[in-house]
């Protein structure tokens, strides 16, 4: 018997030419809790598939409990007590929990037919494992991300696990949840199960490893417990950049009209009584819980819903904003959250996607469009971002996220914008990204550009907004310079009933 | 209101099954004829083969795919047994087997192709029913062919009979194979590992791989069922119509199709009950069948069922845009 559950040295996978891993080691004790940090495109999935025996390591050895294995296939990982909780966690949503619980256990065992008596003591055995309750007759899809994560992780512990790896498991819950799936694998290490944990978010690693490994380009570039860790060393291990944050600086020039200015806003079922402004040159941040109004408010401000009553001001010059239409006329630039979904074609050009939005003014007589203008506008954005691509002429789905996000912000940014909404803007971007979107944003409003952004994240709020306000049911219930404030009142008046 | 009458109210199943009544209702108002026992049974008649057709689409539709080509299926597979087993035997056992055999090798080609390289059942299905339909008029030199002795019977066999007193009017139906093939799709798919995978695959594909269920294995079933079914259900389809024509069920993908979306069967895959394509088809049925009843001409039949195949789909989708679009931040009460 061994100490270490898993035990990787030298692990080379290639893809062609590109070097995927290039022999990179990493270490899991039993029962420890265990993160794996890295940017986007650094091996992480890659090592994961390679131990979950989806991948066969072009070199390296591989030892898991005690045995090595130069060649293993899932079926032997999963036998050897490996389960992996994907990024998209691997349920069906048009299943009953139940059914989710029970049907790889069935499969595994070779039924042919379905017993709903079985299928139960299945499912009551795997949520009993975690003191999950839930319905297990509710369809999957009817449920939050949290709690199918939860299934998928009840799921896993039905095959005797022995290493739970989850992909990213926190990028898409809340704080309350994050911090009840922390309880679960404290629960799960009391088991003498062990975590691998793939984040890239300090706190978390802080708060739940014990020791922690980090990759940059397919090689390690740091391992050790995780209490020597500082912000610094991580950020520079995972991106080889000295990072300092600067705090926003915001000084409001006597005489500056007011650019956005709202007055009693009210939207049934979205937010009530929202009073608003925003100055020439500000970074307001607007906090809350997920279902608090916040993003019913700035999507009302931008056309997307028509607000039942109240005001809206732009420039001091009362306005209506019915439709996405009226949004845009008047200068204001939304970026959502889901940028995939709503923000980007991505088949489509980069260079069409930068430009979509100014294709009417740039249509010439019969509609035809001014290319050489729209490649020149482009160009300069792309520069002016720093965004990192091969030609504008690629598709965006070539491009990392973080650099699908600036094109997202170039689009609005070829306006001419009064107001740039930013919902969420570093939600699944890599932390070098993150730091690049904050600068620019913050360049932006340097240079005159009023910007709202709507963050989670509040340490984020507090270093790159000058003022906050916090929303809780649909009304604002704090606001104030971001310098009076500190994290835990904010977080306290996000969640105080 | 507990939550399981809250289910069944917001079901699709009870809206069709609301419909369907209001229209009968309606038809019997106007003409006193719809609860007859003759009407009932027409349409019962009518419903047999199209209903069939639906079940193994409901399991193609329910996977995330779509077949198109078993008409042609049927039709050829009908043509050749007919055409060429008249004198071979009396039994009709061995016509439906034959021709269960054909349809069967056209559901694995289909399948096959589907499930291996991936490529878009609609146009897979599509290229297989063009070339069924060529053989069978090229090769097959197909025609109208009188029902051979041996089908004959089987179509004549009265397992249930309602005769209209008044004008003498008599409808038999073989109800018991319907019920059967009902009866056998339900099964699989509620009772089974594999239907279970059906409806997996359709939820999630990379999901129902990582779980294990052999998804290539899988695929290949839906289409043969499929394709399988089509044959038996064409000579079944002679049997009725006590002759042989080859070109009549053109079409019916189409409205095998509809039914099942009109009903809540998912076209995007992962969702759909036997009984909800039953109840689709069974108000296309009835509303083709009965607006004559109405006096109305047999061309406003075919207007009025696209306009409630299209009003039926649009329902679904109108309510999915509302509630993807639903506000639901609970606010301060004043």
């Amino acid at each position: 018997m061994s100490d270490y559950i898993i035990r990787a040295k030298g692990i080379k996978k290639y893809f062609g030419g590109v070097k995927a891993l290039d022999g990179v080691d990493l270490e899991i004790k039993k029962g420890e809790v265990h993160c794996l940090a890295g940017e986007n495109g650094c091996g992480k999935s890659t090592i994961i598939n390679v131990i979950s025996g989806f991948y066969t390591p072009d070199g390296g050895e591989l030892e898991i409990d005690g045995v090595s294995y130069s060649k293993m296939t899932p079926q032997q990982s999963i036998a050897a007590g490996i389960q992996v909780i994907y990024q998209d966690l691997s349920v069906f949503p048009n299943l009953t929990v139940m059914e989710n619980l029970a049907l790889n256990m069935e499969l595994a065992s070779g039924k042919k037919f379905v017993s709903k008596k079985r299928f139960r003591e299945i499912a009551e055995e795997a949520v009993a494992k975690i003191n999950f309750e839930i319905d297990l007759d509710e369809k999957v899809e009817n449920l939050s991300v949290a709690d199918k994560q939860l299934i998928a992780i009840s799921r896993a512990l039905l095959n005797n696990a022995k290493l739970i790896i989850m992909d990213e498991p926190t990028t898409a819950i809340t704080k309350k949840e994050v911090r009840a799936l922390f309880h679960v694998i404290r629960d799960l290490q009391k088991q003498n199960i062990a975590i691998l944990f793939v984040s890239h978010k300090l706190d978390e690693v802080f708060e739940i490893a014990e020791r922690f490994t980090i990759f940059r380009n397919g090689k390690n570039t740091g391992a050790g417990d995780a209490s020597e860790l500082t912000q610094e060393k991580f950020t520079y291990y995972m991106t080889s950049r000295e990072i300092k944050e600067t705090p926003f600086i915001y000084e409001e020039k006597p005489g500056a009209k007011k650019v956005l200015e709202v007055k009693n806003l009210n939207l049934k079922n979205g937010f009530k009584n929202v009073n608003l402004s925003l100055g020439e040159g500000e970074i307001l941040g607007i906090t809350g819980l997920l279902g608090s109004g916040r993003t019913e408010l700035v999507q009302a401000l931008f056309g997307y819903h028509k607000a039942d009553s109240g005001e809206i001001y732009i420039r001091g010059n009362k306005v209506e904003i019915n439709t996405v239409k009226d949004g845009i006329k008047n200068g204001i630039g939304y970026v959502p959250p889901e940028r995939i979904v709503e923000g980007v074609f991505l088949p489509q050009s980069i260079k069409e996607n930068i430009s979509i939005e100014k294709w009417d003014e740039w249509a010439g007589p019969l509609g035809i469009m001014n290319e050489k203008k729209i490649e020149t506008v482009v160009n300069e954005w792309v520069e002016k971002l720093h965004i990192k691509l091969h030609d504008i002429n690629d598709p965006m789905n070539t491009l990392s996220g973080g650099n699908q996000q600036k094109c997202v912000l170039a689009k609005w940014l070829i306006l001419d914008l009064n107001v740039l909404i930013l919902n969420g803007p570093t939600v699944g971007v890599d932390i070098g990204a993150k730091f690049d979107i904050y600068e620019l944003v913050k360049k932006l409003a340097a240079g005159g550009l009023s910007v709202i952004i709507i963050s989670d994240d509040i340490p984020e709020i507090l270093s790159n907004c000058n003022r906050v306000v916090v929303m809780r049911r649909g009304e604002i219930v704090k606001e104030g310079l971001t310098k009076d404030m500190d994290e835990a009142s904010l977080a306290e008046f996000a969640v105080a009933d | 209101m507990n939550n399981k009458t809250k289910k069944i109210l917001h079901s699709s199943e009870f809206y069709v099954g609301v419909i369907i009544i209001l229209f009968g209702l309606l038809i019997q108002m106007r003409s006193g004829q719809f609860f007859t026992g003759n009407n009932l049974v027409d349409i019962l008649r009518s419903f047999t083969i199209p209903v069939m057709f639906c079940m193994g689409e409901l399991m193609v539709l329910i996977s995330g795919g779509v077949d198109c080509s078993f008409p042609a299926i049927a039709s050829l597979s009908m043509f050749v047994v007919c055409k060429y087993m008249e004198n071979v035997t009396t039994n009709p056992l061995p016509f439906f087997l034959v021709a269960a055999l054909i349809g069967l090798v056209f559901g694995i080609l289909n399948g096959v192709i589907i499930g291996k390289y991936r490529f878009p059942a609609l146009i897979v299905t599509l290229g297989t029913s063009s070339i069924c339909w060529g053989v069978m008029q090229g090769v097959f030199q197909s025609r109208e062919y009188p029902l051979c002795p041996a089908l004959l019977s089987v179509g004549k066999a009265k397992l249930l009979t309602a005769t209209n007193a008044e004008t003498g009017l008599s409808s038999e139906l073989p109800m018991i194979t319907i019920f059967m093939v009902l009866l056998l799709t339900w099964f699989i798919l509620n009772k089974t590992m594999l239907g279970r995978g059906i409806y997996a695959i359709g939820g999630d594909i990379i999901a129902a791989k990582r779980a294990g269920f052999n998804v290539f294995g899988t695929t290949v079933f839906i289409y043969a069922f499929s394709g399988m079914m089509a044959g038996i259900i064409g000579v079944f389809r002679a049997c009725m119509l006590q002759a042989v024509h080859p070109n009549n069920l053109e079409g019916l993908e189409m409205t095998a199709i509809a039914a099942c979306v009109l009903g809540g069967v998912s076209i995007t895959g992962g969702k759909g009950t036997v009984l909800q394509a039953c109840l689709g088809m069974a108000l296309l049925t009835i509303v083709s069948n009965s607006l004559i009843l109405l006096g109305i001409s047999t061309h406003w039949q075919n207007v009025v069922t696209g306009i409630i195949i299209i009003a039926g789909t649009a329902a679904t989708a109108i309510q999915n845009q509302r509630n993807a679009k639903k506000l639901a931040v609970k606010l301060t009460e004043s």
